[in-house]
């Protein structure tokens, strides 16, 4: 049979098409699904980044929304105590006037006094919380991420009194009894060791975005790499006007709030 | 000399037996601790840091105090508090242990501790602070033990211990000023974040620890039969009244700059200290009470007549004490989270088993400091105790 | 020379003696068999080449260390692929690729760890497949 190039290269993409297809449209892949080569062979292909960061687009947000919540503290095996106490959490909302404290005035208007924004662990450029854990079980990657090291972990919580923005829960019991659904794919923590969130760097080592992008239906939340000018969060927060929480720290937060 | 800690009168046998008994029941509800995690106190997700890190702060202060029989003593020949610096000395090393140990109870992972260790952060107060206690425990366990025995056998002390007191002098100022930059320096929390805190922390450890002193001098001249002397009771008394002064002193500028400047950040912790914030008021009596009592202090200490009197002095101590006490420990730890970095005021309130272990802490130091102080006692007794004078003035110090 | 309190001395050296010599005739005579493993696990029987990462004998003596390798590497690192001696590579998981072979946790881990006395407190944090609800 006759073929020249050009009907090659048709077949050629259409077949990568049609292998990637289910890549594309199925993009909430667990492990569980995965046989043992396929889940080795997705850690040949992480995202990396040399600063990871996160927009956060309010106005595309659906009010009383929690997708982003009930995805990360699924995956991650975030305990419910049912009491404030002992509550741990990754990502949360708080009203306007919590997240940027001395912003909001009497005046301000209704729809910015009932807003609510995620708030998660800021992956800060120069965060407090490394500079004062004692045993180095809180470090801060390469790639900006600020991580856990659940396993050196001594329960101080002197990280938890340097974050300036209240995104460190401690396990002041053991958690097991309270996760409703255990994800087999990700360890759950024991007591007495501090937890936040992590970016969900295991995901990212295997090429998949953060469990909270991927559930927004709306798209609200832009993940990237903030110093790579091609990326969309960066494209993002050079377009639109965005703040950070209590920039004037220093301590070089990277989740921009879109307002 | 361990040996003298095992003679004693019926008295002294039941206040060992006392508490061992309260140090026993704080070890079992600590075993609760471990089995349930640190849920079982009162902290929360706001307020990380509760009861015992307050009493760590607070007794690093009473250990640094020693500094304040030493530094007269060693640097300025002031010969009155010769018999006694090793009363501050044992003081000393009993408030580190007790520090240890409530920094060891407040772990969520305790059985971990020796990874600040095997992990070393020098960028990490907290660890640094680990390292001048233990180093200001060796020094005054050392200086202590060997200038006592030296004084047993009457014999003057080897010379080596000299410069290891006079190191002990700077290395008492830095394990305060340490601990308060584990609070200064946190960028978050707007109450914490202030450079006075290092010169607070110092001058109420001076006006405590030393007030701890005389109130035990006291009580060893009643049933030690020890007598320190007024001369060096009064000193302290002074050095007490000087520095609950300053204390008082940086508590007002601190009020000044925080509702002069108007700016909410800084006044909405002191709020919430002395008039509560949004109807919540656990920490409001507390704080008055501590004011009042180091105001009475102040003036009980400050007027001759009364600060001569034993018994105005004993309540004054007992004020100075409980006064630094609440406002060191509650009044300054706990509001650090109150309000929250994110606006919210969760209170804190100790549970029944967090007190129990923290009693019992308190009764291991007491069991430590009493085993020190019938020793000291009883070698003084022997070298005091002696009818001629001039067997005392022999010893060199 | 006189012995004075000899009969307190005495006994309580025959005390100490025994309490010191306890682990040896505690239990004299008692048969405690070395744990016998068992690899018969639907994972296992599935490979075609019945090799952990390495060989028996270094798994058992160094296991341990393997894993703490593995800890520091695949948290603090981000190194997730382990190439074992052969060339082979394996995902960096407790669970997920020790545990999916040696999914018998009890009749495997735990036989040898009980009758060594050693607890391993990794099952704390790390899941044990089969024993979480889904």
């Amino acid at each position: 049979m006759t073929s020249n190039r050009r009907e090659f290269l048709k077949i050629a993409g259409a077949s990568t098409l049609a292998l990637l297809a289910p890549a594309i449209l199925c993009p909430a892949r667990t492990r569980g699904n995965l046989s043992a080569a396929e889940q080795k062979s997705s850690l040949l292909h992480p995202l990396t980044a040399k600063r990871w960061a996160l927009a956060v687009d309010h106005a595309k947000c659906s009010a009383d929304c929690t997708d982003c919540i009930t995805a990360c503290h699924r995956i991650h095996n975030v305990p419910d105590f049912h009491n404030p106490k002992d509550e741990i959490k990754w990502i949360w909302t708080e009203p306007f006037s919590a997240v940027f404290p001395g912003e909001n005035h009497p005046y301000q208007g209704q729809a910015v006094q009932k807003m609510r924004l995620p708030v998660l662990c800021n992956h800060c450029a120069n965060p407090p919380c490394v500079r004062v854990c004692p045993t180095k079980a809180t470090f801060q990657r390469r790639d900006g991420i600020v991580m856990m090291d659940y396993h050196r972990c001594i329960g101080c919580r002197l990280c938890m009194a340097a974050c300036p923005y209240g995104a460190r829960s401690m396990n002041y019991r053991d958690p097991r009894p309270f996760i409703a659904g255990i994800n087999p794919d990700f360890p759950t923590r024991t007591k007495g060791v501090v937890e936040k969130c992590n970016f969900c760097e295991e995901r990212l080592a295997r090429g998949l975005r953060p469990a909270c992008v991927d559930a927004c239906k709306q798209k609200a939340l832009v993940f990237g790499d903030v110093e790579n000018p091609q990326a969309e969060v960066r494209q993002l927060i050079e377009k639109r006007f965005n703040l950070r929480r209590r920039a004037n720290l220093g301590t070089k937060p990277q989740i921009y709030y879109i307002l | 000399m361990l040996e003298k800690a095992l003679k004693g009168g019926r008295g002294y046998w039941s206040w060992i037996a006392v508490l061992l008994i309260v140090a026993a029941t704080g070890f079992c509800f600590y075993l609760r601790q471990l089995d349930y995690g640190l849920g079982v106190t009162g902290m929360s997700r706001d307020v990380s840091w509760g009861l015992y890190i307050a009493q760590f702060t607070f007794l690093v202060g009473v250990a640094a105090s020693a500094v304040m029989l030493v530094l007269p003593y060693y640097l300025h020949d002031y010969k009155a508090f010769g018999k006694i610096t090793i009363l501050g000395e044992f003081l000393a090393v009993t408030a580190v242990i007790m520090c240890v140990l409530f920094i060891f109870v407040d772990l969520g992972q305790p059985s971990r501790v020796m990874n600040v260790l095997l992990h070393p952060a020098p960028t990490s107060i907290l660890f640094w602070d680990m390292i001048v206690l233990s180093g200001y425990l060796l020094i005054n366990i050392i200086t202590g033990w060997v200038i006592l025995s030296s004084q047993r056998n009457e014999i003057p002390p080897p010379p080596w211990v000299k410069p290891l007191i006079y190191l002990s002098i700077p290395w008492a100022v830095s394990i305060h000023t340490i601990t308060a930059f584990i609070y200064a320096g946190l960028p978050g929390r707007s109450f914490w974040l202030t450079a006075i805190m290092a010169p607070r922390f110092l001058a109420s450890a001076f006006a405590s620890g030393p007030a701890l002193l005389i109130l035990l001098c006291l009580l060893l001249k009643r049933c030690g039969g020890f007598d320190a002397g007024s001369k060096a009771v009064q000193a302290l008394a002074k050095i007490v009244a000087y520095a609950l002064a300053v204390s008082i002193f940086f508590v007002l500028v601190e009020l000044f700059t925080a509702f002069y400047s108007q700016i909410p950040e800084h006044a909405e912790h002191f709020r919430y200290l002395f008039a509560g914030l949004e109807g919540r008021t656990n920490l409001v009596p507390w704080m008055w009470t501590s004011a009042v009592l180091a105001l009475a202090a102040l003036v009980m200490l400050i007027i001759p007549p009364l600060r001569r009197k034993e018994g105005w002095l004993a309540v004054a101590c007992v004020a100075v004490f409980v006064s630094l006490w609440i406002e060191k420990g509650l009044g300054l730890v706990i509001t650090g989270f109150i309000p929250s970095p994110l606006q919210s005021v969760t209170e804190y309130n100790p549970t029944g088993t967090e007190i129990a272990i923290t009693v019992g802490v308190w009764a291991i130091g007491f069991l430590i400091l009493t085993l020190f102080y019938r020793i000291f006692v009883a070698v003084r007794g022997g070298i005091d105790g002696a009818p001629d004078e001039k067997a005392a003035a022999n010893i060199k110090y | 020379m006189k012995l004075y309190n000899g009969g307190i001395i005495i006994t309580g050296i025959v005390i100490f003696a025994l309490l010191i010599t306890f682990p040896f005739w505690w239990g004299k005579g008692e048969k405690n068999p070395a744990p016998v493993l068992s690899v018969d696990t639907p994972a296992i029987n599935q490979l075609p080449d019945k090799r952990c990462l390495e060989d028996a004998s270094f798994m058992r003596k160094n296991h341990m260390k393997l894993l703490n390798t593995w800890r520091e590497g695949a948290v603090r690192e981000g190194q997730r692929l382990y190439t074992a001696t052969d060339g082979r590579s394996f995902e960096v998981s407790l669970t997920g690729t020790c545990l999916h072979c040696h999914s018998n946790k009890d009749q495997f881990c735990d036989r040898c760890h009980n009758y060594m006395g050693a607890k391993p407190n990794c099952f704390s944090c790390h899941i044990i497949p089969g024993e979480v609800n889904k």
